[in-house]
């Protein structure tokens, strides 16, 4: 492992990026407008907690980690597909370095987005939370965990269309678990077991613990877990690379 | 001097053999492969690079097994299709490439000199003609003056001028002592080569250089000679 190839790709994923303005301007705006939408959805509904306060926390954590799941593995596929990969992988280039400087310059990309969301939604739609400051660590985090994940499914896909089907196949799945429609305790005891094991799980947990009402005591092992997750996602990304294909 | 050694190399793909046992010696100058497509160019050469899952022979560059760890900066490899990066300027490309292999900035302007793009440094390659890609691809396996370079096709579709341009570049580089192996499969690029190696089906039917594979087969052009050594 080499930190100047790391950077080195890391500095060029980014330069293609901002050649891509329509992209960029969509990962930062996008969030904001369904945050938006999701106060205005709940903006008359009355009750004592509000439920903007109690679901937007949750919905901070899934849109990044969503969105960078998507963007990693659709740029991923384009490297393989256009011949790149090859090359690199024919380069005195680690595995690792390629994934780490994907995981680096989608992360500054994933905090660039989280600190505008969290700041609309904390500043200009009023959303309640304990520290906006740890919302958006783990806001960052989620979105890394998500780079990571598509980092190592775009492995074990040949196409872009097929890259994108396991959107609905690994992602809505633990959407549906995580505690956002039925609280986790109150799952059924096999799919309470499941929601154990899937990182979203702790990444919506986490925000959970941030709204008011909740301890922030929890938040600390939580980012650990959805850390610890995309680390190592990293790492099997990085094994499942192969220098020599059929 | 051999620098590069096959032997036996067998590879499949869909229970079918694509190289079918090859065994040959590629040593200094400028080597032709050639071949119509489906021959097996391009897996032989990925072969050589290292990239090619293999199910039997060995492949021996510089000494080493294909694709060791030490050869990953001796070898330039320029795949069929151009392998830049479409969104970034040649100057973003070459300096890429160049911090991965760890070379000098000073190489970039080399190497942009050496395939003739000066006028399109800033240019963003995905909006170059497909002969200036090409040749974007090849200044990246010019990066670092590699001993060993593997060029799949790189004059395929180029205007003539250029295609002479670039084969006496690929024989400077071999005088400089580097081994340059070129495939194609158009049939008069033979006699622009040092050694030639016909393939077909798999398997390499002539050797030699393009004067031997033209008396051998009787022949005054290696088209001639190529048909005359398939229907033998």
């Amino acid at each position: 492992m080499r930190p100047a190839r790391t950077l080195a790709v890391a500095v060029r994923v980014l330069q293609q990026v901002r050649r891509d303005p329509r992209t960029l301007a969509m990962l930062v705006v996008v969030p904001c407008v369904l945050m938006a939408l999701l106060w205005w959805m709940y903006r008359d509904v009355p009750g004592p907690v509000s439920p903007f306060d109690r679901s937007g926390p949750a919905l901070l954590a899934i849109f990044p980690f969503v969105v960078m799941f998507l963007v990693t593995s659709v740029t991923t596929l384009r490297e393989r597909s256009s011949g790149t990969l090859e090359r690199l992988l024919a380069m005195p280039l680690g595995r690792l370095d390629l994934l780490l400087g994907y995981g680096l310059a989608f992360g500054l990309l994933a905090a660039i987005q989280s600190v505008v969301a969290v700041a609309v939604s904390v500043w200009l739609l009023g959303m309640h939370v304990h520290s906006a400051w740890l919302l958006l660590l783990m806001a960052v985090a989620d979105a890394v965990l998500g780079t990571s994940l598509g980092l190592f499914v775009s492995a074990f896909a040949h196409t872009e269309f097929q890259a994108v089907q396991f959107m609905p196949a690994l992602v809505v799945p633990q959407i549906l678990v995580c505690g956002l429609f039925v609280p986790r305790a109150q799952l059924p005891g096999v799919l309470h077991a499941i929601s154990d094991v899937l990182p979203l799980s702790y990444a919506v947990d986490a925000m959970r613990h941030l709204t008011v009402g909740a301890t922030s005591t929890g938040v600390a092992g939580d980012l650990g877990v959805v850390v610890g997750y995309a680390v190592a996602l990293l790492v099997l990304g990085a094994a499942t690379l192969r220098r020599r294909t059929p | 001097m051999v620098s590069i050694e096959v032997a036996g190399l067998v590879v499949r793909r869909g229970g079918r053999a694509v190289l079918d046992g090859i065994d040959l010696r590629i040593g200094a100058g400028v080597t032709g492969l050639l071949g119509p497509s489906g021959s097996g160019k391009t897996t032989l050469l990925r072969a050589i690079v290292g990239v090619q899952r293999t199910h039997g022979g060995t492949v021996t560059v510089l000494g080493s097994p294909a694709g060791a760890k030490a050869l990953r900066s001796r070898i330039g490899y320029v795949t069929q299709a151009a392998s830049v990066y479409d969104d970034l300027t040649l100057t973003e490309n070459l300096r890429f490439f160049a911090r991965v292999l760890g070379v000098g900035p000073d190489e970039v302007e080399r190497v942009v000199r050496a395939v003739d793009l000066g006028g399109h440094r800033d240019h963003v390659v995905g909006r170059m003609s497909g002969g200036q890609r090409s040749r974007a691809s090849l200044a990246v396996a010019l990066l670092g003056s590699p001993a060993v370079l593997v060029l799949d096709e790189p004059t395929v579709g180029l205007d003539p001028v250029l295609r002479r341009d670039l084969w006496a570049l690929f024989h400077r580089l071999a005088d400089d002592g580097a081994v340059v192996l070129v495939s194609s499969h158009v049939m008069d690029e033979a006699d622009r080569c040092d050694q030639l190696l016909l393939m077909r089906a798999g398997a390499i039917i002539a050797d030699g250089t393009p004067a031997e594979i033209r008396a051998g087969a009787g022949a005054d052009d290696i088209e001639t000679a190529f048909l005359r050594l398939v229907e033998r």
